[in-house]
């Protein structure tokens, strides 16, 4: 016997975009289901749990105590030499803030969607669509052990990285290799770290086509993790080899112990051509709204659910769910966050494409410098002072 | 055809994310590959601990597809 629920809005996947998106359709007063695969919202982490903080109000949202591990005044970034540049909180772009519990915050944004009047279930897996005349009008999901089916107009793509939801509905959710980036990570205690910054090392020693990460949770505790190309990972287990490497080679953190093994994957493409389809709206990693350049993906999660929610209403008042009409999603999506995801893309690119050599040398010609805030072009005056033939590397690289 | 070493795998799903055949589910704590797998292969780069691999003598069975770009 197969169960069946109806909804105005259903959310597969319950992270940070499914919850944003379910609290904003149930506070526009939509009949919300969210559904999450895992028994636990939350857990298991998937992340070097380093978020931004400009955002968080702009969708209504305060910090917790309770899921925030450390604020950090800025981010250093080391050179395959290891010669590093310090960028403070501004200069950054507000890209560093806080180090955070993952678990506690995904829950702490689900409590918000069930405090709009969500309903949640954990322990749902969505198994596959169900179309009507060509329209998705629901999805096939497993609860515990019934089979069941959920029927909602409006169903929002919260899957994440593994997006299976959109690629049923007939979008391309497919990446290529070196938009790929797989991680690890290991939460350390007993390490020398230096709460104040988030470090980033980059190099093909430290982390071919990606970069290695330590972000202080506190006092002696450290996220250590490593994200490397799959375009530069043609054998087995690299992230977990580099990383290895790395923390041995570096005393103050190989006398740390794990209390958390964190693995996952993450995009780091241009965001999907087509993020809507009849009734489907995808948001956040599963429209590939991680920044190409930092591989951060809650904010964006968060910005495209609370979108989609909203447009979710006005669909309803529409009585429309085509995809021309859930096109407004991707439209307000596009004007507010595909500018830097695509200027994060290129610049993504143009480091894929940097010998450890040239690294050294940009970040040699960064040293003493101040700027107010870091641009590409700002960069590049400063290196153009002391090494004029990178300069003319990088206007070849970009040219060609 | 691909084998998942089920002590070293960590549940995460890069692999589900990454195949381009929509070959690969989480259940839970146990990864399962369809019958749309064509050994391609990338599960096994992406996978950061190394716990999938081609079963050994069955990796010419089915065509091998190009991934699509």
């Amino acid at each position: 016997m197969v169960e069946k629920h109806e909804y105005e809005v259903l959310v597969v996947g319950g992270g940070p975009g499914g919850s944003c998106a379910a609290r904003a359709a149930a506070s526009a007063g939509l009949k919300t289901l969210m559904i999450e695969k895992r028994q636990e919202i939350g857990t298991p982490v998937r992340c070097g749990e380093g978020i931004a903080t400009a955002w968080l109000n702009q969708i209504g949202l305060k910090p917790g105590k309770e899921w925030i591990a450390n604020e950090v005044d800025g981010a250093r970034i080391f050179a395959p030499n290891e010669q590093y540049v310090t960028l403070d909180a501004a200069q950054a772009g507000n890209e560093t803030g806080f180090v955070v519990e993952r678990d506690m915050f995904d829950k702490f944004l689900a409590r918000e969607a069930i405090r709009a009047g969500s309903d949640v279930w954990v322990k749902t897996n969505a198994l596959s669509l169900i179309f009507e005349g060509g329209v998705p009008v629901g999805v096939n999901a497993r609860k515990l052990n019934k089979d069941m089916e959920i029927r909602a107009p409006i169903i929002i793509a919260a899957d994440g990285f593994e997006s299976r939801v959109g690629l049923w509905a007939g979008i391309k959710t497919q990446l290529k290799p070196s938009d790929i980036e797989a991680c690890l990570q290991y939460r350390l205690v007993g390490v020398d770290c230096d709460v104040r910054y988030n470090d980033f090392y980059i190099g093909e020693n430290a982390a071919p086509g990606g970069y290695l990460w330590v972000f202080p949770k506190g006092p002696g505790e450290a996220n250590v993790g490593i994200g490397v190309s799959l375009k530069k990972s043609p054998g087995i287990a690299t992230a977990k080899t580099y990383l290895d490497a790395w923390i041995k080679r570096h005393p103050g953190y190989a006398k740390g112990k794990s209390i958390e093994d964190v693995a996952g994957a993450v995009s780091v493409s241009q965001p999907l051509k087509r993020t809507t389809a009849n009734g489907v709206m995808l948001v956040g990693d599963a429209a590939r709204l991680v920044d190409p350049l930092t591989g951060g993906g809650v904010a964006n999660a968060c910005i495209s659910g609370q979108y989609a929610g909203e447009v979710a209403k006005s669909a309803w008042e529409a009585h429309d769910f085509s995809e021309k009409f859930l096109q407004l999603y991707e439209r307000r999506w596009r004007a507010e966050l595909e500018e830097q995801l695509m200027r994060n893309f290129m610049a993504k690119e143009t480091l894929l494409k940097m010998s450890d050599e040239t690294i050294n040398k940009v970040v040699d010609a960064l040293q003493g410098v101040t700027f107010t805030k870091v641009t590409t072009l700002e960069i590049l005056k400063a290196v153009q002072a002391k090494y004029p033939e990178v300069v003319q590397e990088f206007e070849e690289m970009l040219a060609g | 055809m691909r084998q998942v070493d089920r002590d070293t795998c960590m549940h995460c799903s890069a692999c589900v994310g990454t195949c381009p055949f929509d070959a690969i589910t989480l259940f839970d704590m146990h990864i399962v590959f369809n019958e749309r797998c064509v050994d391609c292969g990338m599960c096994d780069r992406v996978c950061p601990v190394g716990a999938i691999s081609p079963i050994p003598g069955t990796e010419r069975m089915r065509p091998k597809l190009k991934v699509p770009a």
